[in-house]
């Protein structure tokens, strides 16, 4: 690995996080009168339900009080849009797990034993499950969406090659280590406060507070930190802290809902599974004339974040290549299984894996390589409008493969992997460069807001506080960063506080990678406010210009005289300055119309690149990840040690998406991989041994934070290049075939065989 | 009888013990120890890894081991020492590992940590596994954010730590006990017998106990089968059952060994068999599961039993009647069903050692290649003779309700010629041979696939043909 640039910070809890001392939601101390939670729920996909019969629930040991919809004070809805998630089934069920009544327990035990005590009668309704049914049954969430431009009937028609094809990638479960949970405990006069691990701690407090029927004023929720969330708890953390704010609120005791793992995976969302068509016209250089693309995706049985997140994946679907005349489909399925929602990416990488495998099928049809017909295609001057009518500024992608090829050697070590496959009879290996371009900005333009809240004391120590969730990504420590930097303080000055409803208000979710290009803005500005204060106080005190003021690492100078920043304070204190502030940011710029689907949804793109070698066992289907070497853009770096961190782990999670990572629902919409016994993420001997990151030398051309890019998500998507190497490798088992193999996402063992069956026979 | 264990040096005593409690709830919710975590409650993520510690042979010294505290029960701490990540910086400040972590970007979340430190610790300190390359160290230790880098690094960094176990060693010694443990907990019994005779007495006495070896299966029935375990004998203490036998005749283990304690002398053996030890669970669950468990549970996957019925093993029953010995594939009679009789405990089994003309491979198939479990396994032992099979002994997991031979498989191959002739046709046979199931690890087309295809593994590997993933390089032309 590359020396991380400075400056590179440790996570600001690191110390606590190997000590045991960095506390979660579950490691604060009980209250004797704790309730524990859990949830009865629906063994059927899609049913009435007929009678529920909770006699034996009530009578277990244990248990304190149960709970059904009916006990609801106010709105019996915990969805983030559409207010279609109910906390407790009414009438009808309509997936498997969908929670039915709440058990409130003296133990978490005993919550979850009497859960299954229940008697249920149900009647079946026809249960739509898979893609394929939906298809047939145009059972749709909401109308299918086009973004196009140009004339592709005509272009296709006229193109001098064309070709069709069709495959399926799988979904993902999160898999954050700590499951959700949430902990509720009543307040004086109604009020409610709720510790959960959420990444939206203003929505969970909307919801909660109109299922309470009480005002949002009277619901405080708090979150130090999150065990991982991904996105997983974007929406998701809801239904768990609504139920223990209902149990608080109706008992007047603490409640915890602390959920199991196996009932976690069975009752939270993923990430959308997608079936991909399309119809390609090309030339003989492999440039793309025409392009028709239909992103079918399985959305569960509600609408959660399925709009935004398809929304993504048709603003992906151009990744890093120029469309000229194209037409992109979006059909969000509704599906009798649990609603899909946010994940690292949210739609991008499916658009993004469509769009390559266009490519290397081009690239097969034609016997070249697949890194030739990517350059071919990519946007350029004159070639920089994106299938939905914004115009790329930034773009840098070609820089970045050219380099990539160039220090990873490229050329020769796909020489070599050519020789190794015509040497070895069962094993074959490929290789492959892909690119990434990500769109930085929520989709919906209201939310790209932040707020953030500053207090310096009086001894020079300063707290900070702002919208944006800790779940790992270090954002805590960028922003703490960000704001010691303003009054030239080292970090550890900087108190960071856990992030509350009650300190920033109507705040958006930490999400779309943007934690830090909002908040980290919003927390300067709040900054920038106390020093320039100061900075007058400071001017007057001393009769000096304030251009002579100047906050150093050495202290503050002004004029001749310099004083320590705590001095500073401690006068200004005297001096009735105002020592706290508060920081707003709305990006600028953005601008969408999402009734054509055409505007500037992004306020800039971060990019990257990834090579990725892997070796295939065609006897087996079994695989292994070689080497991969990233080049990825950052702007400029808030912290190389964090963002280092970013890209390889947001790597290794996409590569275990598209290899390993296995959802399996029977034909009773019931989900069979719901622990981590059948259900794998990558262990550290699936990391490549050879793995090398290195950091775009260029800053963000947009006045962002520092001129620094959005880095959580958009490396999830370098991992393209190893299901596209795979894609590759198999392939080379019948070298002279001038058609795509099979292969679909997850490439386990059994897809890889099929897909070399598949290949071999074609 | 009270369960008494050392905590950092000081003798605890736990007088009231429920024998289905988990360590990892008593760790957290009455020692107040948060740092070690719960991730799953099923022994598949590390984030509760805790070490556990007994007085080595010699008594001069602790081997330590890791374990998962969410699938082991209060009393299979008993007479031991326990560390938890709170034990590292007890003065407050961190121990080398733990600051190079910290320091590097080992944590994000910070979850899943103290698990890894505890695991890495533990290889630092020498305990049980820690000569395996790191990766095989930690493959039980689940992270979803970093990556493993940065991980990885830190163990390469600080490998070696000194530990002063000497006030552990001195409080162990203090609850040394030979007599028998046991207690009542409600309406629930437990018993911890010290030999093999009295496991017999107390089996006999009570034919309905279920048994605990490692619980690496048998706490999922608590965690998450949630179900009631009425009488308990726990096999941990049962000091002749754990005895690990090298001899020219072969190798013979306790039915007590753990998958741990037996992988050197099964990579001895043959490295196949060595492999598919390190590959059964993380090193976690090895350092509690048992071979003698893994028989008895009568899985139809079986991790070990595979391998150990292609090798001709025995197996050897025990009960206060006497012993019985028979081939261990006769003890799988079905799906779920063996061939113990009420009162009888797996006493050991017993692998013949190889001839010089056998010829064995062994290979699991799963969708990760570290910690999980097959979908496929498959066993072949082949005596050739001048180019002449001649005894096929071949046995599969995953293809049938239990791990069994494949009769049609072993009669194409006896007595032909090693060539590919012979092994498309018993490629062909083994169709005959299976009726697998499709299932959450594979489809039934996959399974029969895959299977015939290890029989080419096996032939293009004795050819000198590269089969394995694992044996390629990048950059290899």
């Amino acid at each position: 690995m590359a020396e991380p640039a400075p400056p590179a910070r440790p996570h600001d809890s690191a110390h606590l996080h190997v000590s045991g001392a960095a506390r979660y939601c579950d490691d604060l101390a009980e209250p004797a009168d704790m309730l524990h939670l859990a949830f009865g729920q629906s063994a059927e996909a899609h049913a009435r339900i007929v009678a529920m019969d909770l006699a034996a629930v009530r009578a277990a040991p244990g248990v304190v009080a149960v709970f059904t919809a009916a006990d609801i004070p106010g709105a019996n809805d915990v969805s983030p849009v559409a207010g279609d998630d109910r906390l407790l089934a009414e009438t009808d069920v309509i997936h498997v797990g969908q929670p039915l009544f709440l058990v409130a327990a003296t133990s978490q035990l005993a919550a979850r034993k009497a859960a299954r005590l229940a008697r249920v009668a149900y009647a079946p309704l026809p249960a739509v499950l898979t893609v394929e049914q939906a298809q047939s049954a145009q059972s749709l969430l909401e109308p299918t969406q086009r973004m196009a431009q140009g004339d592709p009937d005509t272009a296709l028609a006229a193109a001098p090659c064309r070709l069709s094809g069709r495959f399926d990638m799988g979904g993902q479960d999160h898999f954050y280590l700590e499951g959700q949970i949430a902990v509720a405990r009543p307040g004086e006069d109604g009020q409610i406060h709720v510790i959960s691990s959420t990444q939206h701690p203003s929505e969970v407090q909307h919801l909660v507070a109109h299922l309470l029927a009480l005002p949002s004023a009277d619901v405080t929720v708090e979150v130090r930190r999150m065990g991982g969330a991904f996105g997983g708890k974007e929406t998701q953390a809801a239904l768990f802290a609504a139920a223990a704010a209902l149990v608080a609120a109706k008992t007047g005791r603490p409640a915890k809902f602390r959920c199991d793992r196996d009932d976690d995976m069975v009752m939270t969302g993923k990430r959308h599974d997608f079936r991909v068509a399309y119809d390609v016209g090309f030339d003989g250089a492999g440039r793309i004339l025409a392009l028709k693309l239909l992103l079918s995706a399985r959305c569960g049985a509600t609408f959660d974040l399925s709009a935004g997140i398809n929304d993504r994946a048709m603003f992906h679907a151009d990744n890093c290549y120029f469309l000229p005349d194209v037409e992109i489909l979006s059909e969000r399925l509704k599906t009798n299984t649990v609603s899909n929602t946010a994940f690292r990416g949210f739609g991008g990488p499916q658009g993004m894996l469509a769009i390559e495998r266009v490519i290397e099928h081009i690239a097969c049809a034609l016997g070249r390589d697949p890194l030739d017909i990517r350059l071919a295609n990519a946007y350029g001057p004159g070639r920089d409008v994106t299938p939905y009518g914004m115009t790329i500024e930034d773009n840098i992608a070609p820089q970045i493969i050219e380099r990539l090829r160039r220090d990873a050697q490229y050329d020769a070590r796909r020489a070599q992997v050519l020789a190794f496959n015509a040497q070895n009879r069962v094993l074959k290996k490929g290789i492959a460069l892909t690119p990434v371009k990500f769109g930085i900005s929520f989709t919906t333009t209201h939310l790209n807001q932040a707020g953030a809240l500053v207090h310096v004391y009086a001894d020079g120590s300063i707290q900070i506080n702002h919208g944006g969730t800790e779940m790992g990504q270090g954002l805590y420590i960028k922003v703490a960063q960000v704001v010691a930097a303003v009054f030239a303080v080292p970090v550890e000055h900087v108190r960071i506080t856990a992030t509350r409803t009650d300190k920033v208000p109507n705040t958006s979710a930490t999400a779309a990678s943007s934690g830090a290009d909002l908040n980290g803005m919003a927390a300067h500005r709040a900054a920038m406010e106390i020093r320039d204060r100061l900075t007058a106080f400071v001017a007057r005190t001393y009769a000096c210009a304030a251009e002579k003021v100047h906050f150093t690492p050495g202290g503050v100078v002004a004029g001749d005289t310099t004083l320590s920043f705590a001095t500073l304070c401690r006068k200004a204190y005297l001096g009735r300055i105002q020592l706290s502030a508060t920081g707003f940011y709305a990006t600028p710029e953005i601008d969408y119309d999402r009734a054509v689907h055409k505007g500037r949804p992004f306020y800039y793109f971060a990019y990257g690149a990834a090579v990725s070698e892997v070796v295939i066992d065609t006897l087996t289907g079994e695989h292994r990840v070689l080497a991969v070497d990233i080049l990825h853009d950052v702007g400029r770096s808030l912290n190389a040690q964090i963002d280092f961190g970013q890209i390889e782990g947001a790597f290794l999670q996409g590569q275990g998406w598209l290899t390993t990572e296995e959802l399996v629902f029977d034909d009773k919409g019931r989900l069979l991989t719901h622990s981590p016994a059948t259900y794998k993420i990558p262990t550290a001997s699936d990391r490549a041994r050879h793995f090398t990151i290195a950091l775009w030398d260029g800053e963000n051309v947009k006045p962002t934070i520092h001129r620094s890019k959005a880095v959580g998500e958009p490396p999830f998507m370098l991992a393209n290049s190893v299901f596209m190497a795979l894609t590759r490798a198999v392939a080379a088992t019948a070298p002279h075939c001038r058609t795509i193999p099979p292969l679909d996402a997850p490439a386990t063992p059994e897809a890889i065989l099929r897909a070399i069956a598949g290949h071999r026979g074609a | 009888m009270a369960v008494r264990f050392v905590l950092d040096g000081t003798v605890v005593q736990l007088d009231e013990v429920d024998p289905t409690g988990t360590v990892l709830d008593y760790v957290r919710y009455r020692l107040g120890r948060t740092g070690t975590k719960e991730g799953c409650a099923e022994g598949d993520c590390g984030a509760c890894t805790v070490l556990v510690g007994e007085r080595n042979a010699q008594g001069t010294g602790i081997d330590w081991r890791a374990v998962n505290a969410c699938i082991q029960f209060l009393p299979m701490l008993d007479g031991k020492a326990l560390m938890t990540v709170e034990s590292l910086a007890a003065a407050g400040t961190l121990n080398p590992l733990q600051a190079c972590m910290a320091q590097n970007g080992s944590s994000q979340c910070g979850f899943c940590t103290p698990g890894f430190v505890l695991s890495l610790h533990g290889r630092a300190i020498g305990a049980i596994g820690h000569d395996l390359p790191v990766e095989d160290v930690i493959a039980g230790n689940l992270c979803r954010c970093t990556g493993y880098g940065p991980i990885l690094a830190a163990a390469e960094a600080v490998d070696t730590l000194v530990q002063d176990d000497r006030a552990t060693l001195a409080a162990l010694a203090t609850i040394a006990d030979d007599r028998a443990g046991g207690g009542q907990y409600g309406t629930r019994r437990w018993f911890a017998p010290r030999s093999c005779e009295a496991l017999a007495v107390v089996l006999a006495e009570h034919p309905d106990a279920r048994m605990v070896a490692g619980a690496t299966d048998v706490g999922l029935w608590v965690t998450k089968g949630l179900r009631e375990l009425d009488t308990l004998v726990f096999l941990g203490g049962v000091r002749d059952l754990a005895a690990i036998v090298e001899t020219p005749d072969g190798l013979r283990f306790g039915a007590m060994a753990r998958y741990a304690d037996v992988h050197e002398a099964c990579a001895r053996f043959h490295p196949d068999l060595g492999e598919l030890v390190r590959r059964i669970g993380g090193l976690q669950v090895r350092n509690s599961g048992t071979i003698g468990g893994n028989i008895a549970n009568g899985s139809p996957i079986g991790d070990g039993p595979p391998a150990l019925i292609a090798l001709d093993a025995e197996l050897t029953l025990r009960s206060r009647e006497g012993r019985r010995t028979l081939p261990l594939e006769a003890y799988f009679l079905d799906y779920g069903k063996q061939d113990r009789r009420p009162g009888e405990f797996v006493e050991s089994v017993h692998i013949p050692a190889l001839g010089p003309d056998d010829l064995v491979h062994i290979s699991k198939l799963s969708r990760r290649f570290d910690s999980d479990i097959s979908a496929v396994c498959g066993a072949f032992k082949l005596t050739v003779r001048d180019g002449v099979i001649a005894r096929a002994r071949v046995a599969f997991g995953g293809m049938a309700a239990t791990p069994r031979r494949a009769l049609a498989c072993e009669q194409a191959l006896a007595g032909q010629r090693f060539t590919e002739t012979t092994i498309a046709g018993a490629a062909a046979a083994l169709r005959a041979d299976f009726t697998p199931l499709s299932d959450v690890r594979g489809s039934a087309g996959y399974r029969h696939e895959a299977a015939a295809n290890l029989l080419w593994r096996l032939f293009h590997k004795a050819r000198g043909t590269a089969v394995s993933v694992h044996e390629v390089e990048p950059g290899d032309g």
